[in-house]
């Protein structure tokens, strides 16, 4: 046994309200430069819908992720050897281009302000942010948004695909959900193993990937490993870029920007305790519906005392072990049994987590018995086989009696608080039939529905002091050129005095910049 | 006259040979930031397809005739049981083959290179450089080898170009033994070493980074923290 720790995500897309606050901050925070306009490190999705980049969810075409080929765990693009040797260096013909995500523009605003006097209003064209030209829009982000089009887009939809029995999009009948989506941080990642320059990486303390910029050279395969289609390719740089999971945040334990500004307070992060050495056992695990518990039995109990002396004997630190016993991440995903992995079929073992949403199936039910009597909404998460298959299909490989088991625990969750606050009786056997105790119920309220920072957000700091030398260290990173005020003060900065400095950057007491 | 022949066949090739080599150096060094190859495949997919396949597939055996062809002097070929005869069908046959394929694949890249307007919009002005001289330097070459060859049968280069080129290798340069040859031959000589010159400056430089290791690597990667950055 090798336990490494990982630090993960749970999303309660309950709560999910589709601001698209986290795409904003992470987007103004990472890919607010040229060649990364298109790029969303995080992106909300509109389900049913065909996502970003379009149908990143067809594996046929994009072949993205892992399989299982006579008995072997293989990239479903191909082996090591078929990408170097048959000429796929050349050309990969699995890979997404610019327009299966969107092209991006711009206004032409300024023909607002300087148009001569006409008979209609001017009005600002878009422009492409690559050639500089008008364009047409035909495709963008969130073009789905809230189901718009979803008549025509929602059936492209691969995972309504894979469900049988027709289904109308007739608004009044449909059900929506939101679907954030950032890069999942996997513990078998496909696009480190489709790297062919080694630039891509999962680092040992955390499990965060990344792309060394310096090595990368630009072959692509990144792009169709990743089955999530979060590994972007900079049409600036020729490199590849993807989601940090804001790594200098989360070294000073602080929560990465996407989660900090979630207005639904619905991102949890937290650590995670593996056995390193049985990830590609996992992975290969035969059948797909298996693959979901196989996942979760990979993590480790941090209370375990075995547990944590091979911990300590394999260099964690006694802050990541404590932090793994408060994650939010190992309640909800292993305790409570109510996040699951998105697309465990993939076999990459992603570790952004997501708790289904009940409150579309609930809402559904609206003017029907089941909210009249709490206890309806079991027969009607029964009745519910659409959007339930449709959640398996999304979280459990097809798996519906796991989502469906996590669903009755909310929905218990609701009655049972509902009777708290309320004063009314309840049977606390009825807890008992969906694997709670009335302890684990309120404990599961407070963090889904209280959902205090603290309690949300538990991420040790790491421990650089291990390594390096921090004070020797202080100031060497960040602007390359010309910072004055990043360093640590040297006697004469730029050959000035402090009363020159002082006065240059006061003025009248105010700090001017 | 004796002059410029110094100057293009001794003074040239060094100066093209010492810019590639402390180029190449100079430039891993201090630029693995802007080190790729520069795919504009995410810009558009169809004619790169047929372009970058045709191309590659074809230079890969024309650079390898390349070196055996100059590399190999005309006796050891003779020792191996090669004698002139099947060495001209060699290199006119298979050699013309795979020219051709690379020429094909030369004028879809350029065309596609000038025609699409997203791709024209990216390309830097050595892509431009890069791409115009790839395809003079093939077109040369299969000028050479099938008009030049035709019309003057009795030019054999490698009594010629090849002992030039060997000689420069064991720095003993000698400009005459480039005295008698075709022009079409001597353009395409020049134009390679000019695009050696070139070639640490451009994208030209993820030749070097095939990465054949990836065959034998392990799928994940793990990085610890190292001191330093």
């Amino acid at each position: 046994m090798k336990i490494k720790a990982q630090i993960a995500m749970v999303m309660n897309l309950d709560k999910c309200i589709g601001c698209h606050t986290c795409s904003v901050t992470c987007k103004s925070t990472w890919t607010n430069r040229e060649g990364a306009e298109y790029m969303w490190f995080n992106n909300v999705e509109t389900k049913p819908g065909m996502g970003y980049p379009k149908r990143w969810e067809d594996q046929e075409v994009y072949k993205g992720g892992w399989q299982m080929r006579k008995g072997k765990l293989e990239l479903k693009s191909g082996s090591k050897l078929s990408k170097v040797a048959l000429g796929k260096i050349f050309y990969n013909p699995d890979m997404p281009e610019m327009k299966d995500y969107y092209e991006p523009w711009t206004y032409d605003y300024e023909k607002l302000t300087t148009s001569p006097e006409r008979e209609h209003s001017p009005v600002a064209r878009p422009k492409s942010m690559v050639t500089g030209e008008y364009m047409d829009l035909q495709w963008g982000p969130n073009w789905e948004d809230d189901l718009a089009g979803a008549h025509i887009t929602g059936p492209q939809d691969p995972n309504i695909q894979k469900i049988e029995e027709e289904i109308k999009f007739n608004f009044e009948q449909s059900f929506m959900m939101y679907l954030p989506r950032l890069c999942e941080h996997c513990l078998n990642p496909s696009c480190v193993a489709s790297c062919p320059s080694g630039a891509m990486y999962k680092r040992e303390e955390d499990g965060i990937v990344l792309v060394d910029q310096e090595a990368c050279r630009g072959w692509r395969y990144c792009m169709t490993g990743c089955p999530y289609k979060k590994v972007y390719f900079n049409w600036k740089t020729n490199k590849a870029e993807k989601c940090t999971f804001c790594y200098p945040r989360i070294e000073s334990g602080l929560p990465t920007v996407c989660s900090e500004t979630c207005t639904g307070r619905i991102r949890y992060l937290g650590v995670l305790l593996y056995d390193a050495d049985r990830v590609l056992e996992v992975a290969s695990t035969p059948n797909e519906k298996d693959l979901y518990k196989a996942q979760c039995d990979i993590f480790l109990n941090p209370y375990d005392p075995a547990v944590i002396e091979q911990a300590r004997k394999d260099g964690i630190a006694e802050e990541w072990i404590e932090g793994a016993q408060n994650s939010p991440v190992y309640k909800l995903a292993i305790e409570y049994k109510l996040a699951f992995p998105l697309h465990p079929e993939y076999r990459t073992l992603p570790m952004v987590w997501y708790v289904p949403p009940l409150s579309p199936i609930m809402n559904y039910f609206e003017g029907k018995d089941s909210i009249k009597n709490p206890d309806m909404i079991f027969p009607a998460i029964e009745e519910m086989r659409t959007p339930i298959q449709y959640l398996a299909n999304m979280l459990t490989a097809g798996d519906a009696t796991a989502v469906k088991e996590a669903l009755q625990r909310m929905a218990m969750m609701r009655s049972y608080m509902r009777a708290l606050s309320s004063g009314k009786a309840f049977d606390e056997s009825r807890l008992a039939r969906v694997g709670l105790t009335a302890h684990q119920t309120q404990q599961m309220y407070r963090l889904l529905a209280i959902a205090k920072y603290e309690d949300r957000f538990v991420v040790p700091t790491s421990h650089r002091e291990s390594y390096m030398d921090p004070y020797r260290a202080q100031g060497s990173m960040g602007y390359d050129m010309g910072c004055d005020g990043c360093g640590p003060a040297s006697p004469n900065p730029m050959n000035k005095t402090g009363k020159e400095i002082y006065e240059e950057n006061f003025y009248g007491g105010i700090w001017r910049d | 006259m004796n002059m410029i022949n110094q100057l293009l066949w001794v003074i040239f090739p060094y100066i093209c040979l010492a810019v590639f080599v402390v180029g190449h150096f100079f430039r891993y060094k201090t630029d693995q930031f802007n080190w790729t190859a520069k795919s504009s495949e995410f810009i558009e997919k169809k004619q790169l397809m047929i372009g970058s396949l045709l191309f590659h597939i074809g230079v890969i055996p024309v650079i390898f005739g390349h070196i055996s062809g100059l590399g190999i002097p005309k006796s050891w070929m003779a020792a191996l049981g090669v004698n002139d005869h099947l060495y001209h069908i060699g290199a006119v046959y298979i050699g013309g083959f795979f020219g051709f394929v690379t020429l094909a694949g030369m004028i879809v890249l350029t065309a596609r290179r000038f025609t699409k307007s997203t791709v024209r919009k990216l390309s830097s002005t050595s892509d431009v450089i890069v791409n115009i001289l790839l395809l003079f330097i093939v077109f040369m070459g299969m000028y050479a080898t099938l008009v030049t060859n035709a019309v003057q049968p009795d030019f054999d280069y490698r009594t010629s170009i090849s002992l030039w080129f060997r000689h420069l290798f064991i720095l003993q340069p000698d400009a005459t033994l480039m005295s008698n040859v075709p022009l079409s031959f001597k353009i395409h000589v020049l134009a390679g070493f000019l695009i050696l010159a070139f070639w640490p400056f451009t994208r030209l430089v993820h030749v070097w980074s095939v990465p054949l290791n990836y065959v034998g690597r392990s799928y994940i990667l793990y990085r610890k923290n190292h001191s330093g950055s």
